[in-house]
């Protein structure tokens, strides 16, 4: 009795007698979500085009961080190291694609996407290597620190992320729509056979939009190594894209979005809220949960395909 | 040399999918520039696999080209990518239309010119010679493809084709699943296409009759081999053709057993 109390009245009193602290806790949640999006997005952008599923995104968010602090630590200046950072998420494009997509080309998706756990761990390994596992802090001169916002407390760098997640999802969006390459991506999406016979080179869309996915990881590393420090578990908080995923639906760029701020947002207020009857921690598993409903009522997720169906 | 000789030459290719199944059996086939040519059978004869291999669209299926080789104008085609043989001139239109369904008509035709890497001057030009055989498309430009009529999907797999500027078009079974006044119109389009900008057509067709009206030369084929052919007037006129084809049985109709005998008869032939 005392727990139905705890988990079913109690939060929403406490929610009700201080409206301004739950917008705050909602905010902060969804400023973490937009993170959660940027990794979903770099899986998107793959899943589209191609049906891989790249297991190996989150690894590409920590591999694009490490390069990025480990030649500032040795004293490049920021430009200098983002420029060589961007030419390396370009140049593992190119590998990717003569490597390890072309030779198994044809293969099923099951079979490509144990290839791309393959990545991951060769990334993972590559990067603890050349600079080693501790913890690195990144300082690109990114505004951090609490601020008030209308009587919000909101952290300065979680604007910032909001900011620049919300600059490369347009700029994607006009990309895509706008530009011929946007365009035959789309194709590419949409039938991938027409997409051949009418002559799109499949080897130059993935080396597209493994490229696209490798800047949006470096975008997502920068911002998140940031605020939590450039370390191993990075690749595992990008472990929360998948239910991103399967909340927003695998081949949309707005799901992506979508999802992430609901995971952001619903996992945060449940930790505040509902973490105390709970027992605490809902924020590490709330978001797999959410998942779980999802695939049992709607397993296509909230923007999953549209079927077109013509009567 | 590219100025004598057949634009294609298809020569005793032997298709084997998933590394087991046999489904060509030596084909050979020849299409001369500015030529339509037939290529007719029933279900599962093998039409569109001669077509994959020849377009190389083969691959993405797991079929490949163990014996024989593809030839266009003297260059063989065989050994190259899909986007390689659109280059070259090669252009395959799918069976069941395969619009991009999300993209608009436009958008589906622009596709069409990115294995050339035109400029936009030309593209446009291009863009506006598709309206010109297509003027309904040109109505529909802002559509989406998944929601028009079936006769303009075909029109926009054809449409989509000819941005890029091909020299041959494969065409597989345009006629599917249309209400015969649009298979009219549309192979009477492909004609013009024909004649006034000299493509020339490889048309895979269950529709004997009607391909044998359009195209000048026609091969038949059964169970992965040729097992007639001979221009298009000949074929109408051959009796086989006509009773086994054309659904033009005299007076009698053939028994399976005859059937079966003919069906011998004709792999000696060939
Ligand atoms: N991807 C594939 N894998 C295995 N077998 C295949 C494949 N595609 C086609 N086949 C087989 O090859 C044979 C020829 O098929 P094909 O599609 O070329 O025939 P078709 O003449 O185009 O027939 P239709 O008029 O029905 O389109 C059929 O027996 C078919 O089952
Ligand atoms: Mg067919």
């Amino acid at each position: 009795m005392h727990f139905l109390y705890t988990v079913l009245i109690d939060p929403f009193v406490q929610i009700a007698g201080d409206p301004r602290f739950f917008v705050e806790v909602l905010t902060g949640g969804l400023l973490t979500g937009v993170m959660y999006s940027l990794v979903a997005l770099g899986f998107v952008i793959i899943y589209k085009a191609s049906r891989v599923f790249n297991f190996a995104q989150g690894t590409m968010v920590l591999f694009a961080a490490l390069m990025l602090v480990g030649q500032m630590e040795m004293g490049a200046p920021a430009w200098l190291a983002l420029g060589t950072t961007c030419g390396v998420m370009v140049g593992l494009a190119f590998a990717v694609e003569r490597l390890v997509l072309r030779p198994m080309v044809n293969q099923s998706e099951i079979i490509l996407f144990m290839a791309t756990l393959g990545i991951s761990f060769f990334l993972e390994g590559l990067g603890q290597l050349m600079w080693g596992g501790d913890v690195h802090t990144l300082e690109l001169g990114i505004p951090s620190g609490p601020l008030t916002l209308g009587g919000i407390l909101v952290n300065k760098l979680d604007l910032v992320g909001a900011a620049v997640a919300g600059l490369l999802v347009t700029a994607l969006a006009l990309f895509f729509r706008w530009t011929s390459v946007g365009r035959v991506l789309r194709a590419v999406a949409d039938d991938h056979q027409a997409a051949l016979s009418v002559g799109v080179p499949l080897k130059v869309v993935w080396v597209i939009v493994w490229t696209m996915a490798g800047l949006v990881a470096l975008v997502a590393g920068i911002m998140w190594g940031s605020s939590l420090g450039v370390q191993f578990s990075l690749s595992l908080v990008a472990l929360k894209a998948l239910p991103v995923l399967i909340l927003g639906g695998f081949t949309s760029v707005p799901g992506a979005i979508v999802g992430g701020l609901i995971v952001g947002a619903t996992e945060k207020v449940g930790e505040v809220f509902w973490g105390p009857a709970l027992g605490g921690a809902v924020e590490n598993w709330f978001a797999y949960l959410l998942a779980l409903i999802f695939l049992l009522f709607r397993p296509q997720g909230l923007f999953g395909e549209r079927i077109i169906e013509r009567v | 040399m590219a100025g004598d000789g057949p634009l294609l030459r298809v020569n005793n290719i032997e298709v084997i999918y998933d590394h087991v199944i046999l489904v060509l059996k030596g084909v050979s086939l020849e299409v001369a520039r500015g030529g339509i040519v037939a290529l007719l059978g029933g279900n599962g004869a093998g039409k569109s696999t001669t077509l994959k291999a020849i377009s190389n669209l083969l691959k993405a299926e797991r079929g490949q080209v163990t014996k024989g080789t593809v030839e266009f104008e003297g260059e063989r085609l065989d050994r190259l990518m899909p986007h390689q043989v659109v280059r070259r001139g090669v252009i395959q239109v799918m069976e069941g239309r395969h619009c991009f369904e999300h993209l608009t008509v436009e958008d589906n035709l622009l596709t069409g010119a990115f294995a050339r890497r035109a400029g936009r001057t030309s593209v446009g030009e291009d863009l506006d010679r598709v309206y010109h055989y297509f003027p309904s498309l040109k109505r529909r430009r802002r559509s989406l493809a998944g929601y028009i009529s079936g006769g303009e999907q075909q029109m926009v797999a054809i449409g989509r084709a000819l941005m890029s500027r091909p020299k041959l078009m494969l065409l597989d079974e345009p006629s599917m699943g249309l209400a015969p006044q649009l298979v009219e119109e549309i192979f009477a389009i492909v004609d013009r296409l024909n004649a006034e900008q000299g493509v020339s057509v490889l048309l895979a067709e269950q529709n004997t009759n009607l391909a044998l009206r359009h195209a000048r030369y026609g091969y038949i084929l059964e169970n992965g081999r040729i097992v007639l052919d001979g221009p298009a007037q000949a074929l109408r006129e051959n009796a086989d053709v006509k009773e086994f084809y054309l659904g033009l049985a005299g007076e009698r109709r053939l028994s399976y057993r005859e059937g079966k005998h003919y069906k011998r008869r004709k792999r000696w032939l060939a």
